[in-house]
């Protein structure tokens, strides 16, 4: 059978499997909308957390880019992986006591302040589109790939499938749709990994094969050959950095950072029951992320060494099949610039090869021979890991409006009947939005998903950690902090990315941080500003304390 | 609930096994595998340079190791102070 056919039908059978557990878990009140009734499994909920966090980012792009970047592309693993421990150890058990709907919950009852509550629920808002616009464009892309329809048709199948388990099951439908995805999307990336590593060194485990021995009768390890290679071509070898290593320590700690104050990750931890479950769930949820996660870069070794070894300096009229349909994409570009018939790869001017980075997890099973139906699994996984995404951002966002914003502060004597037909609304909403956005990419999404990071990392991570664990920290150091770490994180973003304030160069960088890394700064200022506006205001109220020893204690089971 | 001493002990244990596992944390990813990476590289480890393996693998296994070490601690924790049984 074709590609294509196995695409249809593999896409078709994950799709209808989705819808089913979409009719089969309609919810009725919004605390099954908002945390599916607060009953999910350590297991299911680590599942869904998993297939939550891993987006179509973590599946399609981040082996490619780990794959250019070399060692430098450690920020994204330990960054995207890091960040549970901190989710673990700092936040989920707490917040799962403290047991209500959404951050800016939290925030708003921890710092006794609506206003509090809707500088979060801007900061919600703010991330959570941004990310979602992202998916949406993978879906269309994924769907324009392999089955050959036009990106837009793609990205309105997607919404469309998403708008039907979001607004019918809410946050129940979304976690049993996200744990049938997480299974989806790692056997996807598991088995192409799999096979390419028995094919290149003789181990089944990409893990092991990636510093194994090459199976080609050199008996070279494979690093110390992409090494070599690498370096001939005139790159920096493979396994060490070529951005400043106090750069890579402040991406990586921003990214963790981040990923511990990004909501839609947050509230996967109302939905359990208890608070030994939380902790017991992030566990889980990195366990099975850290399978992609440790994968990956050995994905992103062998497919270099793969692509080095069969396209470079090789004579354009014996290069495989699959490098011309590949180029019909525009995803491979090839220019003769000395007409010599052969393809130049090289880090300089000469360079005569463009390759975008997708293409390593995309194409990687054509490249290694695998069966037609791996192809077509790789994009049911991707479809996989960018609606399960979108499902639990577009929960937030909903969540966001039709709680905090109409519940809380527009009108508190809203139903619980009335709350919930106002989520499904905000739900239906934003699907449209990110639709939208997904047809229409503005420019700088690439730029500011650094942005979401950065300002999860300088907005929520301090002010949900000193509210747990400080209990002096009152309302106006809080808000005070929050601002000033959003404040300096967009100035710092839109100096050296959108070229306003006089812009910048790599040169002009503050301490040598690019954007992506600067999140770890704004985030000490954020406590700096929090502790010096604490001591010259009024003390945190009594009863604000004892919700916070509350939030301290678990639950007697 | 318990008496507040109760409470403060619970408390106090909890952030050391906090403080503690984060220091693990910092010192397997950010020490290892960035800080003293250059120095690291120069041992192999496994067909891999000791500092890049502790960048793009080590770091993530201990990551899961230590939050399974908290789950651990803190239901035995529980139990002692009988928050579970």
């Amino acid at each position: 059978m074709s590609i294509q056919t196995w695409t249809y039908i593999i896409v078709g059978i994950t799709f209808s499997v989705y819808i089913g557990i979409a009719i089969w878990s309609r919810v009725q009140s919004t605390k099954e909308f908002y945390v599916a009734g607060g009953g999910v499994g350590a297991w299911a909920n680590g599942m869904a957390t998993a297939a939550d966090w891993m987006s179509a980012a973590s599946f399609i792009s981040m082996a490619g880019i780990i794959s250019f970047a070399g060692y430098d592309g450690a920020v994204y693993l330990m960054g995207w992986t890091g960040g549970y421990v901190l989710l673990a150890l700092l936040l989920a058990p707490y917040l799962r006591k403290f047991g209500k709907f959404t951050v800016p919950d939290f925030i708003g009852e921890r710092y006794y302040s609506n206003n509090a509550r809707l500088v979060a629920v801007f900061c919600a808002l703010l991330v959570s589109f941004t990310y979602v616009a992202g998916q949406m464009r993978g879906v269309g892309i994924v769907f324009s790939r392999f089955l050959e329809v036009d990106i837009n048709t793609g990205v309105v199948i997607g919404m469309l499938i998403v708008l039907f388990y979001a607004v019918l099951g809410g946050m129940k439908g979304i976690t049993y749709t996200q744990v049938a995805q997480y299974c989806v999307l790692i056997f996807a990336f598991m088995v192409p990994a799999i096979f390419i590593s028995i094919q290149m060194t003789g181990n089944p485990i990409p893990q092991f094969g990636f510093g194994s021995q090459l199976s080609d009768g050199s008996s070279m390890y494979l690093l110390d050959k992409l090494d070599n290679l690498n370096v001939e071509l005139g790159f920096n070898e493979y396994t060490e950095n070529t951005k400043p290593l106090i750069d890579i320590f402040a991406i990586t700690f921003a990214l963790m950072v981040g990923t511990a104050g990004l909501p839609h990750v947050i509230v996967r931890f109302f939905t359990v029951k208890r608070v030994s479950d939380a902790r017991k769930s992030a566990g889980i949820a990195l366990l099975l992320i850290a399978i992609l996660y440790t994968t990956a870069p050995a994905v992103a070794a062998f497919a270099r060494t793969n692509l080095l070894e069969t396209i470079s300096n090789k004579s354009y009229s014996d290069i495989p099949q699959w490098f011309k349909k590949w180029e019909n994409t525009g995803l491979i570009k090839f220019e003769d610039l000395n007409n010599d018939g052969m393809i130049g790869y090289s880090n300089n001017h000469s360079n005569e090869l463009y390759v975008d980075r997708d293409i390593m997890v995309l194409a990687n099973p054509e490249i290694a021979n695998l069966p037609n139906w791996v192809v077509a699994l790789v994009a049911a996984g991707g479809l996989a890991a960018a609606l399960s995404t979108a499902a639990g951002l577009l929960l937030v966002i909903s969540a966001s409006v039709s709680h905090d914003l109409i519940k809380r502060v527009i009108y508190p004597e809203i139903t619980d009947k009335g709350e919930l037909i106002a989520a499904r609304i905000s739900a239906f909403f934003a699907v449209c939005i990110a639709g939208y956005f997904g047809i229409n990419p503005p420019g700088f999404v690439a730029a500011v998903v650094a942005l979401a990071f950065g300002l999860a990392a300088a907005s929520f991570f301090p002010a949900i950690v000193m509210g747990i664990f400080y209990k002096k920290m009152n309302r106006e150091g809080a808000i005070a902090g929050m601002l000033a770490g959003i404040g300096l994180m967009l100035f710092y973003m839109l100096k050296f990315k959108f070229d306003f304030f006089g812009g910048g160069d790599v040169e002009d960088y503050w301490f040598g941080i690019s954007p992506e890394g600067f999140g770890a700064v704004a985030m000490l200022l954020n406590f700096i500003v929090s502790f010096l506006v604490m001591n010259f205001t009024s003390p945190t109220p009594e009863n604000i304390k004892d919700i916070v020893d509350n939030i301290r204690t678990p639950e007697y089971e | 609930m318990k008496s507040k001493n109760n409470l403060k002990s619970y408390w106090e244990t909890n952030i050391k096994y906090v403080i503690v596992l984060l220091l693990f944390w910092f010192t397997f990813s950010f020490l290892f595998g960035i800080i003293l990476k250059d120095f690291l590289n120069e041992f192999s480890f496994a067909g891999f340079k000791l500092g890049f393996w502790f960048a793009q693998q080590g770091s993530i296994y201990v990551f899961v190791l230590l939050i399974f070490i908290y789950v651990r601690l803190m239901n035995n924790l529980d139990k002692k102070y009988g928050y579970k049984k």
